[in-house]
């Protein structure tokens, strides 16, 4: 029996006549996982864009505005913010990467599809702590 | 032999034939991004404690101003682009489909053009 058979009967319930949908049939795994992550990150970078604009927006208009912005953005929950911010960021580009790549037909096998998963994932995190202690130790150093 | 279905064939619709053109243009302006971004990150970090006088600076300087420009169009349109995927994928009922897509091209311009418009200012100098 083929999901997609008019009129097929589920071992139990009553009779479908439309294709199923992956996530009816799929067993949650990596890919999928990776894949949602990638459309997550996408979205949280879409109001990224929000703050990027505020922040300019801020400085064109002055000193005082951008003062205000700095404040903002120096707030403990902001800076918390724009860790996860900048994780969606490293995160999607390099998945990113790993979809041109499909998209140029490389890297379908089992193996490799596997690696770059965990080279996207575990590279976005790494990225981002490399980021956020090169950001501190300067800030660090401007204090002393 | 036609590749129609047979209800596409009796309602005379088939696709809106734009789908290859959207995807093709999430590509471009995903290599685009790749090297606007990582320019953008590079940047930032060597921006210190982000003061004022520091951040204007950097604006202030042509290939700054370009680059973001550049930087910020694109992010909007890959941005937009995205975005109307996820709706089309979890908004089923058609009304608030259009709505919502319609208020997000709206927010995407609009942060596009306050972005652009935000640099271009510092970049000519009119931000003191």
């Amino acid at each position: 029996m083929k999901p997609t058979d008019v009129g097929a009967q589920r071992p139990s319930g009553p009779p479908y006549t439309r294709p199923l949908s992956p996530f009816m049939s799929y067993r949650w795994q990596y890919s999928n996982t990776l894949s949602i992550l990638n459309r997550v990150t996408g979205l949280a970078l879409s109001a990224g864009l929000l703050l990027l604009v505020y922040w300019l927006a801020a400085a064109a208009y002055g000193e005082q505005s951008y003062a205000r912005a700095h404040a903002i953005f120096a707030h403990p929950l902001t800076q918390v913010l724009l860790v996860v911010f900048s994780f969606s960021f490293f995160y999607h580009l390099l998945n990113g990467v790993r979809h041109l790549a499909w998209d140029a037909g490389y890297g379908f096998e089992r193996k490799t599809a596997r690696l770059s998963g965990w080279i996207a994932f575990l590279g976005g995190i790494a990225l981002t702590v490399m980021l956020w202690v090169s950001l501190y130790v300067v800030h660090l150093r401007g204090a002393a | 032999m036609s590749l129609r279905s047979p209800m596409g064939k009796v309602l005379g619709l088939g696709t809106a034939k734009k789908g290859a053109a959207h995807w093709w243009s999430q590509r471009v302006t995903s290599v685009a991004l790749l090297f606007l971004t990582l320019w953008f990150v590079g940047s930032i970090a060597g921006l210190g404690d982000f003061e004022y006088v520091i951040v204007i600076e950097w604006l202030r300087e042509p290939l700054t101003a370009v680059l973001l420009t550049l930087l910020i169009a694109t992010t909007a349109y890959h941005s937009q682009l995205g975005v109307q995927v996820v709706v089309e994928d979890y908004v089923a009922d058609k009304g608030l489909k259009i709505v919502t897509m319609l208020l997000l091209d709206f927010v995407h311009v609009v942060l596009a053009a306050l972005g652009i418009f935000a640099v271009l200012r510092i970049a000519f100098g009119a931000a003191a």
